[in-house]
């Protein structure tokens, strides 16, 4: 076994200089430590969504991770300064760069993501486990051992509780994690630095450190000056295709992409319609059931603020009006005026027919005394419980009371291949409230196989008749829409009630489990 | 774990320190329970310095208009019988359980959530079906209950360690071990969830008068719940918080002199179910202010808010006469009852009554009551998610003083985000309750709302900023405390005896203070009533 070289013991300069030296390195290395973490956690749940499962994974795998680190550190030996730079420096760069290469990996999706996550976050943390030890043992020549240890933890918890004020409220907003990541990782790295110069004397191998140390901080300064280059580049990796458009409105960010003639909308990066086949969706949303109401007049659509369903409702004449309730103001403004939305809407959210409001779709539901014969709720897919509300046994009973006599409804229900028992969720929602449903399904290129359920308090036939002009739907091939594959036929499900909201925990589990 | 612990408390002391930069103490005000009048109970010869103009006679006088008192006129009601009077001091009736609203939503003052009614908590069950909540059968194992008042999910949340997490009891970064042994506490309360005595009763039932008479588990009541907790060999630091929040909550004391009998009963008393709903609680914006609303359309008119009884004497034979005086001041009123349903707290009869028996006396000398301060403060938007579980109805934070916050518009089924209405609880267990009442007779609205908002911030640093207006509202003598000897000692059955023509019906008669068992004991006393003067009773709900 080596001898253990405690050089500071050695050192000719006044102890208690060093020792200060060294409880500011604590100070600094406890920081960069929470702060990997954080940036991890945030980044992982910023990607993948669903931050509870993220963050108390990532956390319990970092603490882990500590552990293992400071149990390792007791095999560390031989010259301990020269082993804590190149900790410091493989803490460094590697925990500086982790949401870097992380982001980029996810948006070239390079491998599977979630084994590169944790192995970056199980790296990093042995690491930063073996540091304090490692200072401890550094210092023990120095101090009594009690004295050590409170000094040591005690500067340690306020490295921590610094970062954890500053990543909130500034780090994280305005640096931005990859910049975040990369300045903790320069702050390891200058302990390094400092490290070297203080114990000069001691250290063998002086040379080859110096060169490690001036790489590892060329290479953060670098990347901390390419970050912005860096996560644009990953922006449109994720993204595939030129963006046309981007902007946050206070409910959602969207983006709008081309790549030749393809236009995609994406709303929080979730695709929302790509102009090569949304007439599928789009088509299969309204005319299995508004054909199979001749004489409806007055429709209402919910969601829906790109005008692509309001499109195929004008395409029946008996339709007089049409009421569109969205939400966000900005997007119906971007689909009536952009000149390549319009044309892709056919100008819908200008015809003297249709009335846009932007409203929350529950208030309006709530203060208005409005009846219709067919309503279109097109909302985003059951991911919150904000969302969930929107599918719930008290939304449709609102809803039904919005119904005409002989009236009927279409809620687009996420995909019955995918998340399965999502979509007999939905099903058993709308049945719980007293309503004869049909569900189907649509394959849309884009998406796969998509679901929708038509409910109403008279039983459904399908429609003998389209309107003139339809690329997807048949009178012959309706039918088929309204069969299911083994894969995809019906399951047994409770509905989603407010008090238990079962469809979000459900739709969370079930697309969990789809790679991207 | 020591480090993120230390990490979340010096987050608030940090933010809380940082007072500087922050923004100007919202506006606000300090409401509560009537103190002056309260305390003119206390002078001598009270009735006369207001002078009495008037005598009424009356079949049944009600003093006091909350849960149990309304609960009294309600079943009176109900059974057709009208020679009836709530006497009221606040110059609104609910008590415990009053509420409050602005432009923004309505909100608890007190009381906030009902949990589905066990079976044999038969009045709550009838009440509710007569709000058409409970819907179908009452008595039905699994009723449905009108989804409205379900507490939507996500119900609850904790904030430990910088982190939201689902549920109350602290699981994230929690040890294996400790995982486990928190998995033997809640399978040792279901254990006595299902306990039953040799008269086939369940020990730990809800309302308390259903429960077996057995002595057999009188031993608990000799211990407080930390110390059960001790002995039974439950060490973990996130349980033993977890089950001191919960006496802190439900009886406004510390586990560490809560009997450990009724820190059981909390856990070990529920077993109500509806269809599709499990582990859920009723509730509305106004807390079970909804309830007192419903209570009171029930019975217009004869509610009579802002007078107090000064003095009550009843002598064989005779009605009992009743001196009222106005809670502003005026003239009251002689009330000769031919029987009287004491609703208000308790501790009071010993001021009211001219010679109390002693054996009342005596069944009332060890109650004491627990302080409480409720904060409503108004929001310009949803206060920030934080990391992890998502805003939920009942947000609690970790080691604080207070209790966390209920979420006011959480009930509303639209998403667009706007203002809302948080309402914070605080009991001031840490204090026996005649210095806690000090502090609440000098505490500022300032001071309050500083603390609360240093509390809060710990969970989101920018929450000042979103405050636009912060209302404290104090609750002198909230809730009995069932201290240890307290909870089977046989006062119950002293104090729910008759008193010649008097029945006490107050939560305090249990020494709980519970919606069910302030609606048990007045329904019991209109109905014990209703029998003595021969009225055909359909149904027997006490
Ligand atoms: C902050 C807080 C939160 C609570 N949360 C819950 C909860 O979530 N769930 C739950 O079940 N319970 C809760 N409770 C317990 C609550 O006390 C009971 O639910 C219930 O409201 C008690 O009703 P009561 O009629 O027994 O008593 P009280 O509410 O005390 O009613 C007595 C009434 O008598 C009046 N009065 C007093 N003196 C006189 C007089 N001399 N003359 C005339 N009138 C008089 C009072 O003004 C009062 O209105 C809470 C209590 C507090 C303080």
């Amino acid at each position: 076994m080596q001898r253990e070289v405690s050089s500071a013991g050695e050192d000719p300069r006044p102890a208690s200089l060093l020792q200060q030296a060294l409880l500011v390195s604590v100070f600094i290395i406890a920081s960069c430590g929470l702060a990997y973490e954080l940036v991890t956690a945030s980044l992982a749940s910023y990607l993948l969504g669903d931050s509870v499962t993220q963050f108390s994974t990532i956390i319990g795998a970092y603490l882990f991770a500590m552990g293992v680190g400071s149990w390792l550190s007791r095999y560390v030996g031989g010259n301990l300064v020269q082993r804590f730079i190149q900790i410091e420096l493989a803490v460094g760069v590697l925990g500086g760069f982790a949401a870097v290469g992380l982001y980029l990996a996810f948006a070239a999706q390079m491998g599977p993501f979630r084994i590169l996550l944790y192995l970056a976050v199980l790296a990093v943390g042995i690491l930063v486990g073996l540091e304090i030890p490692l200072v401890m043992r550094i210092l023990k020549g120095q101090v009594a051992f009690r004295d050590l240890v409170s000094r040591v933890l005690a500067v340690d918890y306020l490295g921590a509780l610094a970062v954890s004020l500053l990543f909130p409220l500034f780090l994280a907003p305005y640096l931005g994690l990859m910049r975040t990541g990369l300045l903790f990782g320069l702050l390891n790295a200058a302990v390094a630095l400092w490290a070297l110069k203080l114990f000069q004397t001691h250290l063998p191998k002086r040379h080859g450190l110096g060169w490690a140390t001036t790489l590892s901080i060329a290479l953060l300064l670098g990347g901390f000056a390419v970050a912005g280059k860096l996560s644009d580049m990953a922006e449109r990796w994720l993204y595939a295709d030129d963006i046309v458009y981007s902007e946050s409105t206070p409910y959602q960010r969207l983006v709008i992409t081309r790549w030749r003639d393809d236009l995609r909308l994406f709303i929080n990066q979730n695709l929302q319609f790509s102009s090569k086949d949304e007439y599928r969706y789009h088509e299969a949303l309204v005319h299995p059931g508004l054909a199979s109401l001749p004489r409806a007049g007055r429709v209402l659509v919910l969601g829906g603020g790109d005008g692509l369903a309001v499109r195929e409702i004008l395409r029946y004449p008996q339709v007089n009006a049409v009421t569109l309730v969205d939400l966000d103001p900005a997007m119906t403004h971007l689909f009536s005026t952009a000149p390549f939305l319009t044309d892709l809407n056919g100008n819908a959210l200008n015809d003297p027919k249709v009335h846009v409001v932007n409203d929350d779709a529950v208030r309006w539901l709530e203060d208005n005394p409005e009846v219709f014969d067919f309503v279109v709720v097109d909302f985003p897919d059951p991911s919150s419980y904000a969302l969930g509300k929107l599918y719930s046994t008290a939304f449709y009973r609102l809803l039904t009371r919005h119904l005409a006599p002989g009236g009927r409804l279409v809620v687009q229900s996420t995909s019955p291949y995918y998340a399965r028992r999502s979509f007999w969720t939905i099903a058993a929602t709308l049945e719980s409230v007293g309503l004869k449903t049909a569900p189907y399904h649509a394959l849309v290129p884009s998406f796969g196989e998509w679901g929708y359920v038509l409910a109403g308090r008279e039983a459904y036939r399908v429609p003998e008749r389209y309107p003139e002009g339809l690329r997807f739907l048949t009178p012959a091939m309706t039918p088929d829409l309204f069969r299911f594959s083994a894969d995809m036929d019906r399951v047994p499900a409770e509905p989603n009630r407010l008090n238990e909201q079962n469809l979000v925990r459900l739709f969370e589990q079930e697309w969990h489990g789809v790679t991207r | 774990m020591q480090r993120r612990e230390f990490l979340a408390l010096c987050g608030a002391a940090a933010l809380a320190g940082c007072s500087k930069g922050a923004p100007p103490l919202p506006p606000g005000e300090l409401g509560g329970m009537n103190f002056k009048a309260g305390h003119r109970l206390w002078s001598p010869g009270a009735e006369s310095q207001s002078g009495i103009e008037e005598t009424r006679q009356v079949g049944v006088l009600i003093v006091g208009g909350g849960i149990a008192g309304l609960s009294a006129a309600w079943r009176l009601e109900r059974a057709a019988y009208r020679d009836f009077q709530v006497l009221e001091l606040e110059d609104v009736a609910g008590g415990n359980s009053r509420s409050g609203a602005n432009a923004i939503s309505a909100y608890p003052l007190g009381a906030h959530y009902l949990p589905l009614p066990n079976p044999e908590a038969r009045v709550v069950r009838a009440m509710l079906a007569d709000f058409g909540v409970l819907q179908g059968d009452p008595n039905a194992a699994n009723p449905a209950y009108d989804e409205t008042y379900l507490c939507h999910a996500p119900q609850e949340r904790l904030y430990r360690q910088g982190i939201w997490q689902e549920g109350l009891v602290p699981r994230l970064g929690v040890s294996r071990a400790e995982l486990d042994e928190q998995g033997r506490f809640f399978q040792q309360m279901e254990t006595f969830r299902q306990a039953r005595g040799r008269d086939g009763r369940r020990y730990f039932a809800l309302p308390l008068a259903h429960a077996s008479r057995d002595t057999a588990l009188d031993g608990l009541d000799r211990l407080s719940m930390h110390d059960w907790m001790r002995r039974e060999g439950y060490g973990g630091e996130g349980l033993h918080w977890y089950v001191n929040y919960a006496c802190r909550d439900d009886y406004g004391t510390d586990y560490r002199q809560v009997s450990a009998w009724a820190g059981i009963h909390y856990f070990a008393c529920r077993m109500g179910h509806g269809q599709g709903a499990d582990d859920v609680v009723l509730t509305a914006p106004e807390g079970n202010g909804w309830l007192v609303k419903r209570l009171m359309e029930r019975l217009s008119g004869r509610v009579q808010t802002g007078q107090m009884a000064l003095r009550l004497s009843q002598r064989p034979g005779k009605p009992v006469e009743v001196l009222t005086g106005q809670a502003a001041g005026g003239p009251g009123v002689r009330y000769l009852a031919e029987h009287v349903i004491w609703a208000a707290p308790l501790f009071l009869l010993p001021r009211v009554v001219e010679g109390l028996p002693d054996h009342l006396g005596n069944a009332l000398a060890p109650l004491s009551h627990a302080p409480w301060i409720v904060a409503n403060l108004s929001l310009s938007s949803l206060p920030g998610a934080g990391a992890g579980a998502p805003l939920s109805w009942d947000n609690v934070l970790y080691d604080s003083p207070g209790l966390g916050y209920v979420v006011a518009t959480h009930q509303r089924i639209r998403r667009a985000p706007g203002p809302t209405v948080l309402t914070y609880y605080r009991p001031l267990s840490e204090l026996d309750p005649r210095s806690a009442r000090t502090r609440l007779l000098e505490a500022s609205r300032d001071d309050w709302a500083q603390a609360i908002l240093a509390d809060l911030s710990r969970a989101h640093g920018h929450i000042r900023e979103q405050v636009s207006r912060l209302d404290v509202f104090r609750h002198g003598h909230a809730m009995a405390r069932p201290l240890v000897g307290l909870m089977r000692d046989g006062r119950r059955d002293t104090l729910s005896s008759a008193w010649g023509r008097v029945w006490l019906a107050h939560g305090d008669v249990s020494g709980l203070s519970l919606f069910e068992e302030a609606s048990h004991w007045g329904v019991r006393g209109a109905e014990q009533i209703l029998s003595q003067q021969g009225a055909p009773l359909h149904e027997r709900l006490a």
